[in-house]
């Protein structure tokens, strides 16, 4: 079942055109993750989906990320970012927690919707925190500064806060790149656990973590889509020659 | 040929008397800071020889020039906070608003100007902020306010508040951009608006760089001078209420040190234990706001 697609979809930062007409389906419930040489434009195919190329002048997308299943044009011009923002979550490179609380960091989103409630807040923050696998390692220390956590903890909180307003799109942006190895076997194995409830989408420069985490997998070269299918397939028998130099480490 | 390998004396003794310049240079305004203190303390303890510190703290009454002298600074000082109160009540909420306009809403085009317009407005001289209290902002008050005298606390202190609020904007805003985009749009993406992000992260975020700020226009406040002495009078009265004349610390030294006081007699004197209280209030306000700055520092 697909819960987005990209259809004809090109995207310009002023002049330059970053993206070319990609075609590409989101399956519910899996991860599907973008690869590809620094300046593919991976990131920014992502960055389209919960519109964050809005916030800075100049930029502009042409073609559509149909979203189910409304069936809706995430990038027409009537729909709102922030309603968009309000229904997908998003993982950054660095982890980037807020000035607050490891409560109020989860809290955020649920905060920005207009939820009051102490109670549903604190039921929800559990939750959250649970599904990011960091619930028994905080939940003494609640009210502690978000900046005192590990790296990989500052991470799986940023899942946690990215969870907790319950996406239907989950959106990685090379999550694992500043963290050690250990941080990131297990951001990993969080991953394929959440893929049980959410769609998730991860951007990798990482071709072993595309491997391990993901379902699909997409090649992407110069803002061209160059292969897509399923990631056994992709890796064990590429149908493009790029794809195969790139996977096989003789390019990038 | 054996190449000459030892240390060039003449070069040596260049290095080193280019490096003693350089250091002196740098003691100037160390041994600037030392003098004034040393002046200052001087001439206080020379004060409170003749005034008991108990006196000078706790006497109601100010009239060091009068055959009944009184020694009281907490007249001074009252008129000190009230109007610095008064102009922190005008900048502080004014200086956030706009540099969270500034930094978080404005266009590229308006940054670029609206900036150094503000910056324009720090360079105006007090003295004309001190007219522009007494002969257009006061007849304004009193227009709503008929009782209003004309020399006030009130009318000092929010010209004094329109003059800091370019430092506390300017300040809070470089602040506020420095905090890095990858925070502001985690934020966006939980799907907060501007106006969000800027209350709930930015300035949280950014909070050291704008307690910094406000500490400095705290100082500013304190030490200004001219504003209060042509806008608030310059009778000492020990009131809280902004709607009435007084004097400042500031104002006070002004007073003394343009009439022809005795050198050494105890009424000379006075404006350098003023001063200590005004520097050691200020060094209070820096102290605090270093201590912010370690408490709050960022860390993103």
């Amino acid at each position: 079942m697909a819960k987005a697609e990209a259809k004809g979809l090109s995207f310009y930062y002023g002049e330059y055109r970053a993206l070319k007409d990609l075609n590409l389906v989101v399956h519910e419930n899996r991860v599907t993750a973008l690869i590809g040489p620094s300046g593919c434009g991976k990131s920014t195919f992502l960055r389209c989906f919960n519109r964050m190329h809005d916030l800075y002048p100049g930029n502009r997308y042409e073609g559509e990320i149909v979203l189910h299943p409304d069936n809706a044009n995430l990038l027409a011009p009537t729909v709102d970012p922030i309603e968009v923002r309000m229904r997908l979550s998003m993982v950054f490179q660095k982890p980037n927690p807020f000035p607050k609380s490891i409560f109020e960091n989860v809290a955020y989103g649920l905060r920005v919707r207009g939820e009051r409630s102490r109670r549903a807040l604190a039921d929800k923050v559990e939750v959250a925190l649970r599904g990011a696998a960091l619930w028994d390692e905080v939940k003494d220390r609640l009210q502690e500064l978000a900046f005192n956590l590990s790296g990989g903890q500052q991470q799986r909180l940023c899942i946690a806060r990215a969870l907790a307003t319950d996406p239907e799109l989950l959106l990685f942006d090379e999550p694992t790149s500043s963290l050690d190895p250990i941080a990131t076997a297990s951001i990993e194995e969080l991953i394929t656990e959440l893929k049980q409830h959410v769609t998730i989408l991860i951007v990798t420069h990482n071709m072993q973590q595309a491997a391990r985490v993901s379902d699909y997998t997409a090649y992407m070269y110069l803002g061209e889509l160059i292969e897509f299918g399923v990631t056994d397939e992709l890796f064990i028998k590429p149908r493009n020659k790029q794809t195969e130099d790139y996977i096989t480490g003789r390019f990038g | 040929m054996a190449a000459r390998l030892a240390h060039r004396r003449s070069r040596i003794l260049r290095e080193k008397a280019i490096e003693l310049l350089l250091f002196l240079a740098a003691m100037v305004s160390v041994f600037t800071t030392i003098g004034i203190v040393y002046v200052l303390v001087k001439e206080s303890v020379v004060f409170f020889q003749h005034v008991p510190l108990l006196d000078f703290l706790t006497d109601t009454q100010w009239t060091p020039l009068f055959d009944d002298a009184h020694f009281g600074i907490v007249v001074l000082l009252s008129g000190t906070l009230t109007s610095s109160l008064v102009a922190l009540a005008i900048a502080i909420p004014l200086g956030t608003l706009i540099a969270i306009y500034l930094s978080e809403f404005a266009p590229f085009s308006v940054r670029e100007v609206a900036k150094p317009f503000l910056e324009l407005l720090g360079g105006v001289p007090t003295i004309i902020y001190g007219y522009f209290a007494l002969l257009f902002v006061t007849p304004i008050l009193q227009w709503f306010y008929p009782e209003l005298p004309g020399f006030n606390l009130l009318s000092a202190g929010i010209v004094m508040g329109i003059m800091i609020v370019p430092y506390v904007a300017s300040i809070s805003e470089d602040a506020m951009r420095a905090v890095p985009m990858s925070l502001r749009e985690g934020s966006y993406a939980m799907g907060a608006t501007r106006f969000q992000t800027a209350v709930n992260v930015v300035v949280p975020a950014a909070f050291s760089g704008i307690a910094s700020a406000y500490i400095l226009g705290i100082s500013r406040a304190v030490g200004e001078t001219m504003i209060l002495a042509v806008a608030a009078g310059m009778q000492p009265n020990l009131t809280f209420n902004p709607l009435e004349p007084a004097a400042t610390i500031t104002a006070f030294i002004v007073q003394v040190a343009l009439g022809d006081l005795p050198h050494g007699s105890v009424g000379y004197q006075t404006i350098f234990a003023a001063g200590l209280t005004l520097m050691l209030f200020t060094l209070a306000c820096n102290v605090a706001g270093h201590v912010l700055r370690k408490t709050f520092r960022e860390a993103y």
